[in-house]
């Protein structure tokens, strides 16, 4: 039997009838075409489909799409706003905090709740925050700087407002 | 993989619950943080008929003292045991262990009633349940620890009984827990808890058998006044672990060992740490 699921994706409604074995990510990336939100591994393991439940960071793997009635959710694609990128993407970016990049929405989305708890976390707090993410290519090194960077640009600008890097070349 | 399809039904009450788990019959689970049951699920190997999801009932996550214990409710999130100043002043182990479980997204899910009732040998708060003589309320009756854990993945729950708390003593002496593994979010290999309380130790074992362990041996060495290296030897008494991809039967027991006297002594403050 279907169930009805009314979420908040990135502040739209959707609602959606669905089937009860529907996992979260399915849900965003084949009925809501939100397809930022990668799934790395069937093990819930890798992070790379973290997602923030209430401002919670949430593997979405590991959570079926009816769990999230009712629930306000936030994806990779709700990051920016107005064209301009979010300081920790813009962070990643800047700091090269990526090499194929399939891993990175959810190191993103995992530094943004790691970021909403700690506002200025120390090396070691930042590797702890973001262990339940994994990433095959860089070595954790340029994600760790780009979360540092993303931290004080944060606590120092205005909230929200970042510059678009003077030519990402 | 996509999980076998079941019937699904959110309970506001735990009666509702209980009754809700009836009506499905005994291949009806319980969904609470849903962290151990999801991954089964997802490889198929578990394949409940139906899920009653339990995360909309109100009052079943507080944490609170009253009466001189400590009562965690079943859907508590390890992230706020983690951070509950009440458990951090009446019981700091149990913080300490609920910040060492899997990892921040895994935290803010899974809960203590889950862990207590899903009974894998390798969870941690049944350790520290059945060391410190805690209490399993459902929505029947209390069960002391030591008569919840029958076997791996058992318990002494009934198809439509439900955990709604667990109730550990105050205990905010010397305390550690030390779990060891190859990578942050893993479970433990093995995991050894000490606390110390009303003038004694209590120790306890992860992952070093099909239920949890309590190590009585090395409880009473300590009493008798032998040092953490000596006492610590006798935390592979009795023990008959399964050996597993990570670890064999001989160097768990190795482990219990060296793990014991690392625990007792960091809970006295003592510097032998990690080595």
């Amino acid at each position: 039997m279907k169930h009805k699921v009314a979420v908040t994706v990135n502040g739209r409604k959707h609602e959606h009838e669905v089937e009860p074995r529907l996992l979260l990510v399915h849900h965003l990336r084949d009925n809501l075409g939100l397809t930022g939100t990668h799934i790395g591994c069937d093990t819930s393991q890798c992070g790379a489909c973290t997602i923030l439940v209430d401002g919670k960071a949430v593997k979405s793997c590991t959570m079926f799409a009816v769990q999230a009635e009712g629930k306000s959710l936030t994806t990779i694609e709700g990051m920016a706003k107005d064209g301009e990128l979010h300081p920790i993407q813009q962070a990643f970016w800047d700091e090269h905090g990526l090499q194929c990049g399939y891993c990175t929405p959810g190191f993103i989305m995992a530094a943004a709740y790691l970021l909403s708890q700690n506002p200025n976390p120390t090396e070691d707090e930042i590797r702890r925050g973001l262990e339940g993410n994994l990433c095959r290519c860089t070595g954790y090194v340029n994600i760790i700087k780009a979360v540092k960077s993303a931290a004080q640009t944060m606590s120092t600008a205005p909230a929200r407002k970042t510059t678009v890097a003077a030519g990402g070349n | 993989m996509i999980p076998a399809a079941f019937e699904y039904a959110r309970a506001s009450s735990v009666d509702e619950a209980s009754k809700l788990l009836n009506k499905f019959g005994e291949d009806a689970k319980v969904l609470a943080g849903g962290h151990s049951l999801i991954p089964l699920m997802r490889l198929r190997l578990a394949q409940p008929a139906a899920l009653v999801d339990i995360n909309g009932i109100k009052d079943l996550d507080q944490i609170k003292e009253s009466g001189g214990k400590l009562h965690v409710g079943a859907l508590a999130r390890h992230v706020a045991i983690h951070g509950s100043s009440v458990v951090n002043e009446k019981l700091p182990l149990l913080a300490e262990i609920a910040g060492e479980v899997g990892d921040n997204q895994v935290r803010n899910m899974g809960t203590m009633g889950g862990v207590i009732a899903h009974a894998d040998a390798a969870g941690d708060y049944p350790t520290l349940a059945l060391m410190l003589d805690a209490d399993v309320v459902t929505n029947r009756r209390t069960i002391p620890a030591r008569d919840f854990f029958k076997d791996l993945f058992t318990t002494a729950l009934g198809p439509d009984e439900i955990v709604t708390e667990v109730v550990f003593p105050v205990a905010n002496g010397p305390h550690k827990y030390v779990k060891f593994r190859r990578r942050l979010f893993d479970w433990a290999i093995v995991g050894v808890a000490a606390q110390k309380m009303n003038g004694g130790w209590r120790i306890g074992l992860t992952n070093v058998g099909p239920t949890p362990v309590r190590a009585t041996a090395v409880e009473k060495a300590l009493h008798d006044g032998a040092k953490a290296e000596e006492a610590a030897q006798h935390a592979s008494d009795g023990l008959d672990p399964a050996g597993d991809l990570r670890a064999s039967p001989e160097y768990k027991k190795h482990l219990a060992r060296v793990l014991t006297k690392r625990a007792v002594l960091q809970a006295s403050g003592q510097a032998e740490g990690k080595q």
